[in-house]
C-alpha cells in the first residue's frame, strides 16, 4: 500500500505546476517503473553481489586471522592493522608501486605526446604508423610479456643484438634498477597507443585557426607547442595521467611473468604483494588489510582527479 | 651556392627538395620508433619456429635458419591446449554476449525510462568504476569457496559479466542512448509497442556502434584476464590462455621458450588479424572504452 502511494508523489508534482499538465497515466508510470527495474535489475544485482558485498566482507575479513591450513578462522581486532604498519616490506613495496606508476605515467605520456603530435598531420603512411602503435594494445597481455622477458633474458635477444656491436648487456630481469625499468618499459609499448589514439582525438578537436594565428604571429614550433597545443589539449592529459596511474596500480600479470616481485622486493607492487600474502602464503585477513589500502589509494587518486578537473584544466570560457 | 641565383624556379625547387628530405626524416624516424612495437611480436612469431638450439643462437637469427613445427606440436603433447583455447574462447564469447545484454538493458534504462531511485542507484552501479577487480579478489574467492564453485569457470563468467567490469560499458550504452534522439522510438510507442520491444527492435539495431565498442572491449577483457584465472583455476584442463602460457617447463621448471611462444603466437595472432582486419572499430572501441577513470 505505502509503495503505490509513494510512486503516485510524482504525478502530482506537474499537476501542481499548473499550466497544462501533461500527465502520463499513472498505471502506465507504474509499468514504466517496473520494466526500469527490470532492465537493471542484472546489473544492479551484479553490483550488489560482486562489489558491496566482497567491500564489506573485506572490512569483516580484515578484522579476523584466517589460517586456511589449519581450517580456523577468529576475530582479532586490529592485528593486522598493526602488521600492516610493522611490516618491514611495506615500505619497499610502496615505493616499488609509487616508482613503477611514476615512470609508468611519465614515460607513457611522454611518449604518447610525442607520437600523436608526430602523427598529427596529413601524410601518406601516417594511418599505417598509428595502426603499428596501436597494436599491441590488442596483443595479448600475457603473450607480450612472454616475448619481452624471452628478449630481456641474460642470453636473450636484446643482449645478443648489443653483442653484435660489442656492447655487454646487464642481465636485465636479475638486477634491482633494471629490473624495475624493464616492467616499466614493456609496459609503456603494450599501452601507449592507447593514449595517443586519445591525444590524437583531442589534438584534431584544436581549432586550426589557432596554429595558424601563432604561426602568423611568427611562434616557433616549441613555444606553440606549450603555449597553445599543451594548454587546448590539458582535460585529455589530465584524463590520461588519473586512467594510467590507476591502470598501472593493477599491474600483476607483467609482474608474475617477469620478475616475481624480485629481485628482493625490488619489482614488488601492492597488487602484487596482495596476491602473494592471500594466495600463496593464506594470509587472507592480511591480504584484506592490503586491498583496503590499495582501494584507499585509489580512492584519494579519484578525489585528486575530481579536484584538478575544476582548477588546473584549462577552459575556453 | 644555389640560393645565390634566387629565381622562382631555383626557390621552388628548394622548397621541394626540403620538403622531400622532411618526408624522408619523418618516415627515418617513425620506422625507428616503431621498432619496440613490431618487433617483439615478430620475434615471437619467428622464434617458435625456431628448433631449441637456435633459439639463443649467437648472433641472434632474424628469420630462423632451420624453420620447424615441432615447438607448435609440443605445445598440444605438453598441455591440453585445444581444450584451453576452447575455455578462453567460449567463456571470452559467453561473457561478451553477456555483457552486450546487461549493459544494454541497463544502460537504456538509466538513460530512457523515468523510475523511483534511478540516479541513486546509478550512482551506486558508478561506484564499481572506482574499485578495481584486484581490491575484491580475496572476498570473491572466499564467496565462490563458499558455493563450490572453485575451479570452474563460473566465478569468470559471473564477475565479468555482471560486476565491476560491465560498469564502463554500461556507461557507454547510457551516454549512447542519451545522445540518441528520443523521436523514433516516442513515435513506436504510440504504435502501441511495449518497452521491451522498442528496446529490442529499435534501439539495439541503432545502438550498433556502441555495442561494437563494448563487444571488442569486453571480448579482450576476457581474453586476456590474468589475475582471476589465476586464482580461481587449479586444474590444467580449465586454464584459460593466459594462465596456460605460463606453464610450458621443463622438469627442472625452466622455460621452454620455443614451445612457449609458439602457444604465445597461437594465442595473440587471431586477435591481431582481426584487429588488422577491423582497425577502425578497435581504435575507436577500445578509446571509446579507454575513457577509463
Amino acid at each position: 500500500m505505502t509503495v503505490t502511494v509513494v510512486r503516485a508523489l510524482p504525478d502530482r508534482a506537474p499537476a501542481r505546476a499548473g499550466g497544462a499538465p501533461r500527465r502520463r497515466p499513472s498505471r502506465q508510470r507504474r509499468q514504466d517503473a517496473l520494466v526500469g527495474y527490470l532492465f537493471i535489475a542484472p546489473q544492479a544485482l551484479g553490483i550488489a553481489a560482486f562489489v558491496l558485498v566482497p567491500l564489506g566482507l573485506i572490512a569483516y575479513y580484515s578484522a579476523h586471522e584466517w589460517n586456511v591450513l589449519a581450517g580456523s578462522f577468529r576475530f582479532v581486532g586490529t592485528e593486522n592493522v598493526e602488521r600492516l604498519f610493522a611490516d618491514p616490506r611495506l615500505a619497499g613495496v610502496l615505493q616499488a608501486t609509487a616508482v613503477f606508476s611514476i615512470g609508468l605515467v611519465i614515460a607513457n605520456l611522454t611518449l604518447a605526446l610525442a607520437l600523436a603530435v608526430l602523427l598529427n598531420r596529413r601524410m601518406r603512411g601516417v594511418g599505417f604508423f598509428r595502426t603499428v602503435f596501436f597494436s599491441p594494445v590488442v596483443v595479448s597481455l600475457v603473450a607480450w610479456t612472454i616475448v619481452w622477458g624471452f628478449l630481456l633474458q641474460a642470453d636473450g635477444g636484446i643482449n645478443g643484438m648489443l653483442a653484435t656491436i660489442g656492447i655487454e648487456g646487464p642481465n636485465w630481469l636479475r638486477e634491482g634498477p633494471t629490473a624495475m625499468a624493464s616492467v616499466v618499459i614493456v609496459q609503456v609499448f603494450k599501452n601507449v597507443g592507447l593514449n595517443m589514439v586519445l591525444f590524437l582525438a583531442a589534438l584534431q578537436g584544436v581549432p586550426h585557426e589557432l596554429f595558424e594565428a601563432a604561426r602568423v604571429d611568427g611562434a616557433r614550433p616549441a613555444t606553440i607547442f606549450w603555449r597553445i597545443t599543451f594548454p587546448m589539449i590539458s582535460p585529455t592529459i589530465l584524463l590520461t595521467v588519473i586512467i594510467t596511474i590507476v591502470g598501472s596500480l593493477q599491474v600483476f600479470a607483467q609482474i608474475a611473468v617477469l620478475t616475481q616481485g624480485g629481485p628482493g622486493t625490488s619489482t614488488t607492487v601492492l597488487v602484487y604483494y596482495l596476491f602473494q600474502q592471500a594466495f600463496q602464503f593464506g594470509k587472507f585477513g592480511y591480504g584484506s588489510v592490503l586491498a583496503i589500502l590499495l582501494f584507499l589509494i585509489v580512492l584519494v587518486l579519484t578525489i585528486v582527479q575530481w579536484t584538478l578537473r575544476r582548477k588546473w584544466v584549462f577552459h575556453e570560457n | 651556392m644555389r640560393t645565390e641565383t634566387a629565381t622562382d624556379v631555383s626557390h621552388a625547387s628548394r622548397r621541394s627538395r626540403r620538403r622531400t628530405l622532411s618526408y624522408l626524416a619523418f618516415y627515418v624516424v617513425m620506422t625507428v620508433l616503431a621498432v619496440p612495437f613490431v618487433f617483439p611480436t615478430w620475434w615471437m612469431i619467428t622464434s617458435s619456429f625456431k628448433p631449441i638450439t637456435e633459439i639463443f643462437a649467437f648472433p641472434p637469427t632474424l628469420v630462423p635458419a632451420n624453420p620447424t613445427i615441432q615447438p607448435f606440436v609440443d605445445v598440444f603433447a605438453l598441455q591440453p591446449f585445444a581444450q584451453q583455447y576452447w575455455n578462453s574462447a567460449y567463456v571470452s564469447i559467453v561473457v561478451t554476449i553477456g555483457t552486450m545484454l546487461v549493459s544494454s538493458l541497463a544502460g537504456y534504462a538509466f538513460a530512457r525510462i523515468q523510475f523511483p531511485g534511478a540516479n541513486a542507484i546509478f550512482l551506486v552501479v558508478l561506484v564499481g568504476l572506482l574499485i578495481p577487480s584486484e581490491v575484491t579478489i580475496v572476498p570473491l574467492f572466499q564467496m565462490f569457496n563458499g558455493l563450490g564453485l572453485i575451479d570452474t569457470h563460473w566465478p569468470i563468467i559471473l564477475v565479468s559479466t555482471f560486476g565491476a567490469p560491465s560498469v564502463l560499458t554500461t556507461f557507454i550504452m547510457r551516454q549512447f542512448f542519451l545522445a540518441l534522439p528520443v523521436e523514433l522510438e516516442e513515435a513506436a510507442r504510440l504504435d502501441g509497442l511495449n518497452r521491451f520491444s522498442i528496446w529490442w527492435r529499435i534501439a539495439l539495431p541503432l545502438a550498433r556502434p556502441a555495442l561494437a565498442a563494448v563487444a571488442i572491449f569486453s571480448f579482450l577483457h576476457v581474453w586476456n584476464l590474468y589475475l582471476e584465472p589465476t586464482v580461481y583455476l587449479q586444474s590444467n584442463e580449465l586454464f584459460t590462455l593466459p594462465v596456460a602460457l605460463t606453464r610450458f617447463t621443463d622438469a627442472y621448471g625452466g622455460a621452454l621458450w620455443n614451445v612457449q611462444l609458439a602457444a604465445a603466437t597461437m594465442t595473440a595472432v587471431p586477435v591481431l588479424l582481426v584487429f588488422i582486419v577491423a582497425q577502425r572499430q578497435f581504435v575507436e572501441g577500445l578509446a571509446h572504452t579507454g575513457l577509463k577513470g
